[in-house]
């Protein structure tokens, strides 16, 4: 199951929608809002995702983590649009015969969600925001661009 | 050809909006359709940022050619979870 929402995260109901009599794990990991980022105060989060691509990538992971650890379900729940301090914005749920494939299974699905599934998350704080990632990124290419090039 | 262009976040905010329509010659790459999207919107990113454009909903090459009609997304460093 793949979901992408503006509503609340209900992770006892996305962990059921993977669980089965033949699983003897079920690892449920919550992605959840923090309040303070490099020293600022946040106020307030807001995911923004390219839904269709967003789908498809997430559907993509869950395919691989099946067929790479073996595991029996993945269940992948990201909340978008306004996100308050300590609410629950993302959901994985895997489900194994065995617990040691379902943890590394789920790490593995946040890992990848990370990197490759186009969902952005804005910091706001008092007085100003910030893209997550997209102004590191700019920063590390500039210092790196200042760099001498032999090093 | 015309190709529309969706921007997201940062990328969506700095050009003050979601959709724009550009003008590129036929055969045209990704890089070239890069190279106008930075023309016509220079505080898009820095130039020594490496822009991110999936085409029809899967990331692509710099020489990837375009088509009339294809779903074009420049995509801003991702930050789920």
């Amino acid at each position: 199951m793949i979901e992408i929402t503006h509503q609340p995260l209900n992770p006892e109901e996305i962990t059921d929608r993977v669980r089965r009599d033949a699983n003897g794990a079920v690892v449920t990991f919550l992605g959840t809002t923090r309040d303070f980022s490099e020293g600022k105060r946040v106020i307030h989060l807001e995911y923004e995702a390219y839904e269709d691509m967003a789908y498809k990538k997430l559907e993509e992971i869950r395919q691989e983590l099946r067929v790479e650890f073996g595991v029996e379900d993945v269940a992948i729940a990201h909340r978008i649009g306004p996100v308050d301090i300590g609410h629950i914005s993302l959901v994985v749920a895997v489900a194994s015969p065995h617990r040691k494939e379902a943890f590394l299974a789920c790490h593995e699905a946040v890992n990848r969600l990370k990197q490759i599934v186009p969902i952005w998350k804005k910091e706001v704080f008092e007085g100003g925001a910030h893209w997550v990632a997209c102004e590191d990124h700019e920063f590390a290419a500039r210092e790196s661009g200042l760099q001498p090039a032999d090093g | 050809m015309q190709l529309s262009v969706r921007f997201f976040a940062l990328y969506r905010e700095r050009a003050g909006c979601g959709l724009a329509s550009v003008e590129v010659s036929d055969g045209a790459t990704v890089a070239d359709l890069v190279g106008a999207v930075r023309q016509r919107f220079p505080r898009l990113a820095p130039p020594e940022v490496q822009i991110v454009v999936a085409v029809n909903q899967e990331y692509a090459e710099p020489d990837t050619v375009l088509r009339e009609g294809d779903e074009i997304c420049l995509i801003p460093p991702v930050s789920g979870g």
